[in-house]
């Protein structure tokens, strides 16, 4: 496709998803807000609980068992995330 | 050197919390009778977001002290001057009522070690501890305070007794102490020190700010008891005796109640805040009393 | 005096992350003896605080291999890579490069790619806050501009394409029960901050091509070009209007104000 001819597909494209009902005029944050439903799946996340860590100047009388001895193998939710065959299973180690 | 004012500074004689994520929005709805509100440092070094977004909010209502835990003072090295101005671009933001850190290091060439760790406390480690708080105090354009540590082992080369060297930083470069009551109780147990004679040597008057917290036991080797600074519980009622020791001693101070680890629901912490008031409304009576 | 002030930390931070490392020489107990279960209570410290670091930051991984296995891995990481400095929100940004090499991929090869996810959250949460480009800035671009206009990713916005469902499988983690994905296909995933809630989306696959070329900062028309050439069926219009109404961008450029 020659430059000039994708600007205009490009163009014309994007007028008409701006003409839709949808995107027909310059949004407010809260219509902006169910716009975005109309693409792409929305996953629901906690917001505040996963900031990642935070520093402490504690100490911690919990004991750190090292796992040498024994061969640690996966055992949470992994073993049911199968899917038709898939390699989503767990095999063994 | 310059010398920082004391009294540019300083936080309210009342309680004080660790603010955590987990509270914010109980805090800014609820808006607690509590005197300042503490933070990590470290933990608001990101570029923006929600914590800083509620930090704005909290500072704007309360006194807020700001606590680092991992400049590293009592590193052999030197001070990472990267994190010096994160601290300082912190300082400017939110020009909070105190600044304080560890007499401890955490930071190697091999990495952060995320903890408080011990150091030596001889002539040649005095100096260069002098050397890094002087050095914060001109970074940050303000007076410090200097906290005493929780230990668990001793050094062999120590030749200078911990209270003797928390005065003579305090003498050499102006920085005031804060004095973590929990930490003299820790080390004094695990220590074989008797906890009541340390603070009636510890110069109280340089005491910026008191910090309370829970320990954890454990035993050593040989089976004796053995505390860790766990911050995961209520302060104990020792610790809490010998803070109202201390109080009579030296007047009420702001005093700071750490609770770091399982965290529990803001409620749980706001009684301890109000039990620290009630001593510091006593201690205030019983003075007042006594001047009548 | 037993060591000077350098070499006694060395000895010191060896041993604290090394537990089959001697006792750093001169420390000692009030009855005059070194003891290892005093010593180990700094090796607890910072091994239990940085697993429990990455265990804070990706709770997903965690409930997928299971607590002990998570904290195995945590281990060996930790012992592979420190923290580079002390804002332990950033700790285990290479984690995800580490899973990728680590045998444990080889059973569970979407691992690494939630991680990846949970990664870019965490740093979108601490990212630098933006105005994020709107649609009526979008639509005030003139037409003859379009193809050669640049958009400026916004700094919280990060994409991760994956082989595997990785957006479903982080989903489903999200609450106490876990579903498996219906379909076990790839999925890109957008992760964004606009204002002050993370946002994570899953894209319309035949839109990935596109979004990561403007992310990566390509003008629209080559972004396009890309897009077009990997799906004929790719929408222009609905991707851009898409991604913007996602805020994943902050600002616009055209090539003459791009800072070469």
């Amino acid at each position: 496709m020659k430059h000039n001819t994708l600007a205009l597909t490009l163009a014309g494209s994007l007028a008409a998803a701006l003409s839709t009902a949808a995107f027909a005029a310059p949004k407010t944050a809260e219509e902006m807000q169910g716009m975005e439903k109309c693409y792409g799946i929305a996953l629901a996340g906690q917001n505040d609980c996963a900031a990642g860590a935070g520093t402490t100047c504690a100490g911690t009388s919990t004991k750190d068992y090292q796992a040498n001895a024994w061969k640690a193998v996966p055992a949470g939710t992994c073993t049911s995330m199968e899917v038709d065959g898939h390699k989503g299973m767990l095999e063994p180690m | 050197m310059t010398r920082f004012d004391e009294r540019e500074t300083g936080l309210p004689r009342r309680s004080g919390l660790g603010l955590k994520p987990e509270h914010y929005q109980s805090i800014n709805d609820g808006e607690p009778d509590v005197g300042f509100f503490e933070v990590h440092a470290e933990n608001y070094m990101g570029a923006g977001g929600p914590p800083h977004r509620w930090l704005e909010t909290i500072a704007a209502k309360y006194p807020l002290s700001l606590h680092g835990v991992a400049l590293s003072i009592g590193a052999a090295g030197p001070l990472d001057k990267a994190h010096l101005a994160r601290l300082r671009t912190l300082v400017e933001r939110y020009r909070p009522a105190s600044f304080s850190e560890h007499l401890a290091w955490s930071t190697h060439d091999t990495g952060f070690l995320n903890d408080l760790l011990p150091l030596p406390y001889t002539d040649e480690t005095l100096q260069r501890v002098c050397d890094h708080v002087d050095e914060t105090q001109q970074a940050l354009g303000c007076r410090m305070l200097l906290e005493n540590p929780s230990t668990y082992v001793l050094f062999e080369e120590s030749t200078i007794d911990e209270i003797d060297f928390l005065t003579a930083i305090s003498d050499r470069t102006g920085c005031g102490l804060l004095l973590d009551v929990n930490n003299v109780m820790v080390s004094a147990v695990n220590h074989r020190l008797d906890p009541y004679a340390y603070l009636d040597r510890f110069p109280v008057e340089r005491v910026g700010e008191v910090h309370l917290a829970g320990y954890d036991e454990a035993q050593d080797g040989a089976g004796d008891r053995l505390l860790i600074d766990a911050h995961a519980t209520e302060v104990k009622d020792d610790v809490f005796a010998l803070y109202e020791h201390l109080l009579r001693r030296a007047g009420p101070l702001p005093t700071l109640v750490e609770w770091d680890n399982d965290v529990p629901a803001f409620d749980v912490l706001h009684a301890e805040a109000r039990r620290v008031d009630g001593a510091l409304a006593a201690e205030a009576a019983r003075r007042n009393a006594r001047a009548a | 005096m037993t060591m000077g002030f350098e070499a006694g930390q060395d000895a010191f931070a060896r041993a604290v992350t090394d537990p089959e490392a001697a006792l750093p020489p001169g420390v000692t107990s009030r009855r005059g003896e070194a003891d290892a279960m005093r010593f180990a209570v700094y090796r607890n410290n910072v091994t239990v605080g940085l697993i429990r670091a990455l265990e804070m930051r990706f709770p997903v991984a965690r409930r997928l291999v299971g607590e002990a296995f998570f904290r195995t891995l945590a281990r060996d990481y930790m012992r592979h890579e420190l923290p580079a400095s002390p804002l332990l929100f950033e700790y285990g940004d290479s984690l995800p490069a580490f899973i990728e090499g680590h045998e444990v991929s080889e059973s569970l090869p979407y691992l690494a790619d939630v991680t990846r996810v949970e990664a870019a959250w965490t740093r979108a949460y601490h990212a630098r806050d933006a105005h994020p480009l709107t649609i009526a800035e979008l639509a005030a671009i003139r037409p003859e501009d379009l193809g050669a206009t640049r958009l400026v990713a916004h700094p919280s916005a990060a994409l991760v394409r994956s082989a595997h469902p990785a957006g479903s499988i982080w989903a489903a983690h999200q609450s106490e029960t876990v579903t498996p994905p219906r379909a076990w296909q790839p999925e890109t995933v957008l992760v964004a901050r606009p204002d002050m809630e993370v946002t994570v989306r899953i894209l319309p696959e035949r839109d990935a091509p596109f979004a990561q070329a403007l992310l990566a900062g390509e003008a629209l028309d080559a972004a396009a070009a890309k897009a077009l050439a990997a799906d004929a069926t790719f929408d222009f219009g609905s991707a851009l209007v898409g991604l913007v109404s996602l805020g994943a961008f902050s600002a616009r450029t055209d090539d003459e104000d791009l800072p070469k």
